[in-house]
């Protein structure tokens, strides 16, 4: 049980306060260990909001640095922060909300000889990253350690997500393997209304928070879709793929794989 | 000819039957079908099987695509 300081009651009072949290659902969160992989449009927000609950430790993983085209939505970064590491310039702005939170910073890319190595040091992972390749090595990652994530995806003015429990379906189960290479856009290339990395980020956020303190129901096999132009959200109901290849009955995924980037992704000179 | 109502990403449609999945995915136009995940009824249909799936009234069908977003993390 932690002790908490008058401060850290006074900090989390309107979480202490709610019925379904209190004290007990803001020592989990404190004792939580949770992983944002990329700290761009969907980093961004979901660190901004774990600091602020209060998470005990945040890991946060990006190779990239600051980019003037990344503060129209990356809003963790800041003008002066151009040029900085990304991970750095997070790691100053969560500890400036609150000092309690430890940060694991990480400047260099998740790939299949670092991320079960990574993962495993966290209770819940969050998927911020913009390209199919990650994002399958996320779930790969996650499905072989049995560890819990939330997937998140957003483009023009879309946003989609669920949220993954060993057990529930998986990014597989939606989608068998990554699209060829350069076939669908990512932001980088199609765009996106900066505040939808806000609102899809602040969902992630939430689940994140929901599944250390138990409160309601998760968004396991289920995706959740929206479209900011006539703002219909959009719950699908989806199962675990019996034939999925790394979560089914019988696996034909026993180790990660780094597929193949798009060209256009590539570093650019 | 028979109508059908089925339901469409949760909106209904008209459609006229026989119509197996891959023949609606060629009448909504839809955009890189190679690239689209498809479920039927909240079942994932396998693309193999999409031929054979003959939609009935009432049907629910959820067409589910990829989506990226957030950090490049191998821009710089």
């Amino acid at each position: 049980m932690i002790d908490f300081t008058e401060e850290q009651i006074q900090r989390y009072s309107r979480h202490i306060l709610l019925k379904d949290v209190g004290v007990e659902g803001q020592e989990k969160i404190m004792n939580a260990r949770v992983l944002v992989v990329g700290a761009g449009g969907l980093g961004a927000p979901v660190s901004l909001y774990l600091a602020a609950a209060g998470i005990g430790r945040i890991g946060i993983i990006d190779a990239d640095v600051v980019d003037l085209s990344n503060l129209q939505r990356q809003v963790i970064h800041f003008t002066r922060d151009v040029g900085r590491p990304k991970v750095e310039s997070a790691k100053e702005k969560i500890q400036a909300i609150n000092p309690d939170v430890e940060v694991d910073t990480y400047h260099e890319f998740l790939y299949s000889g670092n991320a079960l190595d990574i993962i495993s040091q966290y209770d819940f992972i969050v998927d911020g990253t913009d390209n199919f390749p990650v994002k399958f090595l996320i779930n790969d990652a996650c499905v072989m350690a049995g560890k819990p994530f939330s997937h998140g995806g957003i483009l023009r003015f879309q946003g989609q997500t669920f949220t993954h429990l060993p057990g529930t379906a998986c990014y597989r189960c939606f989608f068998k393997e990554p699209p060829p290479a350069g076939a669908v856009p990512t932001c980088s290339q199609a765009g996106v209304l900066g505040a939808i990395a806000g609102m899809l980020g602040t969902i992630q956020a939430a689940e994140t928070l929901k599944y250390f303190t138990g409160v309601g129901e998760l968004l396991t096999n289920r995706l959740l879709s929206f479209d900011a132009k006539t703002m219909q959200f959009r719950t699908i109901h989806v199962r675990q793929r019996p034939s999925c290849p790394v979560c089914g009955s019988q696996p034909t995924i026993t180790e990660l794989i780094d597929y193949e980037q798009a060209a256009c992704d590539l570093k650019k000179h | 000819m028979i109508m059908a109502k089925i339901y469409v990403n949760g909106d209904a449609q008209q459609v006229s039957l026989p119509l197996n999945v891959t023949a609606l995915i060629k009448q909504l136009l839809i955009e890189s079908p190679e690239m689209v995940s498809v479920q039927v009824n909240e079942e994932f249909a396998e693309r193999e099987d999409w031929d054979s799936i003959q939609l009935k009234e009432g049907d629910k069908v959820d067409f589910l695509y990829f989506m990226g977003g957030g950090a490049i993390l191998v821009e710089s």
